[in-house]
């Protein structure tokens, strides 16, 4: 019977259902719950490795080692792997080997809106793109099946609108799969130069009969109409466009998104009057069909940045719009915020009360939201681990401002790419400040363990990371560790920190509010007697404060107890609950 | 023909489970169904967003501007902010709770005042609830998505059994009496 699945979670079953021995990934939205899902089924390994690119050369060397293997990452996260992917790519595999990349068009979650498509072009790896979830779940095995067929590695790409819905799934388990032989090959596993020569001849080879598998192949697909429009869509958009068009138009459906085809694509634009690439974010398809003459719209009406959605496509090809109903409001935007009793926002309040202009170098993370109002203490967010790396570098140009610049990352970040400043930091010499927000929690992504929590992905024990050790062997010998929930102590301490000349770790420690093994206190209250309505409380920025016919107020739905509010109240007026 | 519904919110709502329980219920009714809901970033306190889509057979997991055949708002400005997406005959169900989001506790912004007026005035059909008590009465304020739930499931056409079923196979067992409770105050408003 068919199941509700969601895509990740169905990429996952299909993992199984292929035989996949071993996953590695690093989490990333919307890749996440792929991972999460597949460690359900206790014939795949899996495993959060540091970060993407160990990930990757696990997989990898599972799959050279016989076994089918997995990683997931999101967009980004490709380009830390970037480095394996592409020399993969001319090794190939011993057993499948299939790299799941989920990218954020409209991002919803994400600092780029990079297509990956163009990791599959540049590396010459065969890509797939599913447009739901019984999709996700066929093009997973059928990836295992064409990176054994073609030796290569297959990516298979998701978007958000993918990754993230729920559909209906049918699957069909075919049992284990056992490991291959493994036979040393250096002419074949070892990449250099003259090796490496030999198989990239091989690579241009097999891109040439992947294009031939390509042009007659279950997952390229022409579902013939009205030909007076044509549609060459893939992934998510094809979905958008049978809605908005129906029989109105005849589809060219690509699953395969590289190689494209040729003869296909020739064939279906002479039958249809007119041809539209309906692909978000970059023109890949478009190119391509341009390069073979084709006369096809795209993006000279379709846009680059953000989704595409049914109504849009109404719209541009149809000239339809539909009508709807709007209020007389103006109606306040609701951004994302630092939960209450986000220990986060006690370090970031510590350091505005040291000064409000202390440059901070931020980093990927729940804390990137302390760069909007009423915190606004984030100067700079590039990538994983910039935050370390790049205060090294304005500290080189900008020495006399270093007692007052500072970098924050999260502990999950810290491992996944921050060490390496760090060991830049004590090796090139600068007072770099450094502090790790170790929260215990890999956070925004929905609370992934990583190597300093002390659990693997399924809970069990494992060796930590100790930051305070790790920071020494690194070559800081300041390193300390600050409560952020006492604001008025941890402002003390790093203020202090700040006027010492050499580098230093400081570890801002205390769980994240909504771990489960965290307990709360019962939400505080505000006495109205003796409340001023002074509002020296709102300046925290906590999202469970408000102001109600001016006094303050305290949302006990919201309110988890950690008390940072309380000395903020110049009367005493906010107590603890009972 | 494929009816849609949206489940509005504030991250940390409860709006998920809802919407894994409309889903399941659809399910059981031998539909086509599609879920679709963004997570990361959004989901930290920010304005959170469910499409269901159910019938013979969808395509499109999303639902946009004048498409939704009932929204179920778990908080007053969230219903304001996405009133355009009503259908003209779609029914609006609201909670009562309000939310201020950071812009207005900061004071860069005011929540506006008679957001249920303006909604009927605008030509909603709207049911506005206050689920909040109907969740405290169940014994937990935490059930407040479940007591919406079952004003929702009155206004579909699944009969009570099939929602009943559902829970009982969705929640976990030592809530289970907390959300039978909730979802018959919702269901009996």
């Amino acid at each position: 019977m068919a199941k509700l699945m969601l895509g990740n979670a169905a990429v996952a079953l299909g993992l199984r259902d292929a035989g996949c021995r071993l996953v590695s990934s690093y989490p990333g939205t919307p890749s996440t719950e792929i991972t999460e899902n597949a460690v359900k089924y206790d014939s795949v390994y899996c495993e959060w490795a540091p970060n993407e690119k160990v990930a990757l050369e696990t997989a990898a060397g599972a799959s050279l080692a016989g076994a089918r293997a997995f990683a997931a990452q999101k967009h980004v996260g490709l380009n830390v792997a970037a480095d394996p992917l592409y020399t993969m790519s001319y090794i190939g595999v011993n057993g499948g080997l299939v790299v799941a990349v989920a990218d954020d068009p409209g991002m919803h979650s994400s600092q780029n809106e990079q297509d990956s498509r163009h990791h599959a072009e540049g590396s010459k790896i065969m890509m797939l793109e599913p447009s739901n979830s019984q999709e996700c779940y066929d093009f997973t095995k059928l990836a295992f099946s064409l990176s054994e067929d073609f030796d290569t590695p297959v990516l298979l790409r998701l978007t958000t609108r993918v990754a993230h819905s729920t559909s209906l799934v049918e699957s069909v388990d075919d049992g284990e799969v056992p490991l291959k032989d493994y036979v040393k090959n250096p002419q074949k596993n070892v990449m250099m130069p003259a090796m490496a020569k030999v198989r990239h001849v091989f690579v241009e080879e097999r891109i040439q009969k992947q294009i031939a598998w390509a042009e007659n192949c279950p997952i390229n697909t022409i579902e013939w109409n009205s030909k007076k429009i044509g549609v060459i869509a893939a992934g998510i958009t094809y979905q958008y466009a049978k809605e908005a068009l129906g029989d109105q138009a005849s589809y060219l459906k690509l699953g395969c998104v590289y190689p494209l085809p040729v003869e296909l694509i020739k064939t279906f634009v002479a039958s249809c009057d007119e041809v539209y690439v309906l692909e978000q974010l970059d023109p890949v398809i478009e190119r391509h069909c341009k390069s073979l003459g084709l006369n096809v719209i795209g993006k000279e009406k379709f846009t680059m940045c953000g989704e595409y959605s049914q109504s849009m496509i109404k719209k541009v090809i149809l000239g339809e719009e539909t009508s709807n109903l709007s209020v007389d409001l103006t109606v306040p935007g609701r951004p994302p915020v630092l939960c209450a009793g986000c220990p986060h926002r006690g370090l970031f309040n510590a350091l505005k009360e040291i000064d409000a202009n202390i440059f901070v170098s931020g980093d990927i993370g729940c804390y990137t939201l302390g760069s909007l109002a009423p915190i606004g203490m984030i100067d700079t967010c590039i990538c994983m681990g910039a935050s370390v790396s790049s205060l090294h570098g304005r500290n080189k140009v900008r020495p006399e401002d270093a007692k007052r610049s500072v970098a924050v990352l999260g502990d999950s970040t810290f491992i996944h790419s921050g060490i390496t400043g760090l060991i830049n930091i004590a090796y090139n010499d600068t007072n770099s400040k450094v502090i790790v927000l170790d929260n215990s929690i890999t956070g925004m992504t929905g609370h992934q363990q990583n190597p300093t929590t002390g659990k693997r992905i399924n809970g069990d024990p494992a060796t930590a990371v100790d930051l305070e050790a790790l920071a020494k062997a690194c070559g800081i010998s300041r390193v300390l560790v600050v409560d952020p929930y006492d604001i008025p102590a941890t402002k003390a301490a790093i203020a202090a920190e700040l006027d010492v000349e050499a580098p230093s770790l400081i570890i801002s420690r205390r769980p994240c509010a909504l771990l489960k093994e965290v307990k709360h206190a019962p939400a505080f209250k505000v006495d109205a007697e003796a409340c001023v309505g002074c509002k020296a409380c709102m300046k925290i920025g906590c999202p469970a404060i408000s102001i109600k016919d001016k006094k303050s107020v305290i949302d006990f739905t919201q309110c988890v107890g950690c008390g940072m509010c309380k000395p903020y109240c110049p009367v005493d007026a906010i107590k603890e609950g009972e | 023909m494929t009816k849609s519904i949206m489940i509005v919110g504030v991250g940390g709502q409860g709006t998920l489970l809802a919407s894994r329980l409309l889903g399941n219920a659809l399910l059981a009714q031998g539909l086509d169904v599609k879920i679709s809901e963004v997570h990361g970033m959004s989901q930290r306190g920010g304005s959170v967003v469910t499409y269901v889509k159910y019938g013979e057979s969808v395509d499109s997991p999303i639902i946009e501007e004048g498409e939704a055949d009932i929204i179920l708002s778990f908080e007053q400005l969230e219903a304001a902010r996405w009133l355009p997406f009503l259908k003209t005959t779609g029914k609006m169900i609201v909670n009562t709770q309000c939310i201020d989001p950071m812009p207005v506790i900061t004071g860069a912004a005011t929540y506006p005042t008679g957001i249920i007026d303006s909604l009927v005035a605008a030509g909603a059909n709207v049911v506005a609830v206050d689920a909040l008590s109907l969740a405290l009465e169940a014994g937990n304020p935490k059930a407040v998505n479940v007591a919406l739930i079952g004003v929702m499931a009155k206004a579909t056409d699944i009969p009570e059994s099939v929602w009943l079923d559902t829970i009982r196979a969705t929640v976990p067992e030592k809530f289970l009496d907390l959300n039978l409770k909730a979802f018959a105050l919702g269901y009996n408003q």
